[in-house]
């Protein structure tokens, strides 16, 4: 299996098995670097996809716990490099995509990246600010080494945007649920859940909806509207809280999905 | 010391030629620069943008507006001074291109302005900007009290500090003035939050961006609103002298005056382009601001251009006694015009900047602007190697604003 295909089959899965995939963001690194690998583990055994936050000094799709997060691991020495090297120490319960600024990518290399991050076990990237017209060169790598190159698709994309953006997506479809940065607590209207809705309906991918959700009541919501969800900054939130994010995962899943139990 | 002509006679360039075909191509591109890297949020907005820039641009109603606005509000154009005694000190004719008389007092309003109208003919309900030294905010700010739209400007902690009168103006045009305290504090973070404030809302909301930074179509459109500087340079240089200048000099942070300037003389291949950047304290990483002097390519605020960064790809911090030149990144068509070698570009240090200030100010009674000071300090030394020589300076702004610093390093190198 290619690191697409196991990114789209482990979400079918978890929304076949649950209602709704789980998936989970957190900033590699923060709060603690030696910490990094143990709360990698226990949130991978807890939800269909993890999403490692590459930091970067210049976050601008990100709101205030990302930021933060960034920042900090930053400051802690964590780099794209260290990064690879403690995915590859061992594997995960669920399948791993990198999300990334452009510009850290771009400094390691693109053609070097695909290979050392197959190597370490990634399977995709979330790339925030590359738009589908300036992808070529980093999806053309990536798709060589059979790693998937998520699109993201918003409330503003007109729909003949939609199709084209859910055509080229590997691994599944982000769907942008807020407009703005991450992080921002939200319930979701009528439009938005159409709006989910309409994403579903251009997609042969699984589709995730990401960007503000923070509740088991938004999980619910979202359920029927789309195959999965992404909690990302609640969940870096709980980490710094030094929560245990297992018991927060599972606490979540069991308030909003079928079969609240096993992964 | 100077080669001449680079793009426009080197045929061995792979980019030669790139700068005669009128750049950017459809996609936002300045031969491998610019492009348009933001999240998806912002697409639809900026193809939006773009498409209404493009019409606003060739119809003919908007183009008289924005001349009456220029003319009867903003003071253009702008005069070309003769400055005889920093002539006759340097061993040059030295003419100075008057941005600071400029209303607001800089170069800045031209953007401002046109951006402004723009805003109002697509509709925006309100007006971002992000702002440095103050003064794209400060012209910013008047433009939209003049328009009628709520206005709110991003500002650096740091930088709200070290230019403090131009924060007193923004209020007093009613813009709502935003301290920014996240990341370095300056420029960039304030840049950062504006994007962040316009992904919130992509449809309503305006972003007027101050220098030719950004994804396209940014770097194309405030270009072509600030080349008028260049195109009344042009002519008023031809109308008193009948003879083009041998050297234009400007600063560049972003790089907006110096794009400006340079535009309407990129055919002249005799008239040699010099942009200069901020040198700060020293070429160690963290010192100074001078993209172009030491950056290497990468992707910042949308657009793919030279980068202060490290071997990771985080930005770095940087340093400039100038707010408006205290920037980590360069406009991509100033990356293109270095990679052809059409335009060359140094730096000058916080010293010299001071240095050539105080020089303005004894010899001509005008008081640069810092982020000027630097061009001027350039300037200087060009005239040093090329005696004769008739250059052209863009006075980019007036110093008012950096009275406070000139005091305080005046007390300090006593
Ligand atoms: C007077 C003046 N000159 C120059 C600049 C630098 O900007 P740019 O390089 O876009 O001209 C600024 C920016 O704040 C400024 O206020």
């Amino acid at each position: 299996m290619t690191g697409a295909e196991r990114i789209e089959a482990s979400l079918r899965e978890g929304a076949v098995a649950r209602g709704l995939a789980l998936a989970a963001f957190l900033t590699a690194g923060h709060p603690a670097r030696d910490a990094f690998s143990a709360q990698l583990d226990a949130v991978a055994a807890e939800v269909d996809l993890v999403e490692v936050g590459v930091p970067f000094s210049d976050p601008m799709a990100d709101g205030v716990t990302i930021q933060r997060a960034s920042r900090s691991a930053l400051e802690a020495g964590v780099t794209l490099r260290w990064i690879l090297d403690v995915l590859a120490a061992h594997p995960r319960a669920a399948p791993l995509a990198l999300m990334s600024y452009l510009n850290p990518l771009l400094a390691f290399g693109l053609p070097r990246l695909a290979e050392e991050a197959a190597a370490a076990g990634v399977s995709g990237f979330i790339v925030p600010d590359l738009p589908y017209e300036e992808c070529g060169p980093l999806r053309d790598a990536l798709d060589a080494a059979g790693l998937a190159l998520v699109q993201l698709v918003t409330p503003q994309t007109p729909a003949a945007r939609l199709a084209l953006l859910c055509g080229a997506s590997r691994g599944f479809v982000y769907a942008v649920t807020a407009t703005g940065t991450t992080g921002g607590a939200t319930t979701f209207s009528d439009g938005v859940l159409r709006y989910l809705d309409r994403v579903r309906a251009a997609s042969h991918l699984p589709v995730l909806a990401g960007f503000g959700v923070r509740t088991a009541g938004q999980l619910r919501e979202v359920r029927g509207h789309a195959d999965g969800a992404v909690v990302g900054s609640a969940l870096v939130e709980v980490l710094e809280r030094h929560d245990d994010p297992a018991a927060f995962l599972r606490g979540l899943r069991a308030a909003a999905l079928v079969g609240g139990g096993a992964a | 010391m100077v080669e001449r002509a680079g793009v426009l006679t080197d045929r061995e360039s792979p980019l030669a030629g790139v700068i005669l075909g009128a750049p950017p191509d459809a996609r936002g591109r300045f031969g491998p620069f610019g492009g348009r890297y933001v999240p998806e949020t912002l697409v639809a907005a900026l193809e939006r943008l773009e498409a209404g820039a493009r019409a606003a641009l060739a119809d003919p109603a908007f183009r008289a507006a924005l001349e009456t606005e220029l003319h009867t509000w903003a003071g253009r154009p702008t005069p070309l001074t003769v400055a005889h005694r920093l002539g006759a000190a340097w061993g040059a004719t030295v003419l100075l291109k008057r941005e600071d008389l400029a209303h607001t007092g800089a170069h800045k309003i031209n953007n401002a302005v046109g951006q402004a109208l723009l805003a109002r003919r697509l509709h925006a309900r309100r007006v971002v900007a992000e702002t440095g030294a103050g003064q794209h905010g400060v012209a910013t700010a008047a433009a939209c009290a003049r328009l009628g739209l709520p206005c709110t400007v991003y500002m650096g902690a740091v930088d709200v500090e070290r230019q403090a009168p131009n924060v007193e103006r923004m209020a007093r045009f009613g813009a709502e003035v935003l301290r920014v305290k996240s990341g370095d504090q300056t420029l960039r973070a304030a840049i950062d939050e504006a994007l962040r404030d316009w992904v919130a809302d992509p449809d309503g909301t305006y972003y007027l961006i101050g220098s030719v930074v950004g994804p396209h179509p940014y770097p194309w459109l405030v270009r072509e609103f600030q080349s008028v500087i260049g195109r009344e340079a042009r002519a008023q240089v031809l109308a008193d002298g009948g003879r083009l200048p041998d050297a234009l000099v400007a600063c560049v942070g972003g790089g907006s005056n110096a794009i400006g300037l340079f535009h309407a003389f990129l055919g002249d291949a005799e008239v040699e382009l010099l942009g200069i950047e901020a040198g700060g304290s020293g070429p160690e990483p963290g010192r100074h601001a001078a993209t172009l002097a030491h950056g290497t390519p990468g992707v910042l605020h949308g657009s793919h251009s030279l980068l202060l960064q490290d071997a990771d790809g985080q930005v770095r911090e940087t340093h400039s006694i100038s707010a408006g030149l205290d920037y980590p990144g360069v406009g991509p068509e100033h990356a293109l015009l270095h990679a052809t070698g059409r335009a060359r570009y140094a730096t000058a240090s916080d010293d010299e900047a001071l240095d050539a200030a105080a020089e303005c100010c004894e010899l001509e009674g005008i008081l640069p602007a810092l982020e000027s000071a630097h061009a001027l300090a350039g300037a200087r030394r060009w005239a040093a190697a090329h005696r004769g020589g008739t250059v052209l300076i863009g006075l980019s702004g007036r110093g008012d604003k950096d009275l406070a610093t000139y005091a305080a390093a005046d007390r300090e190198r006593r």
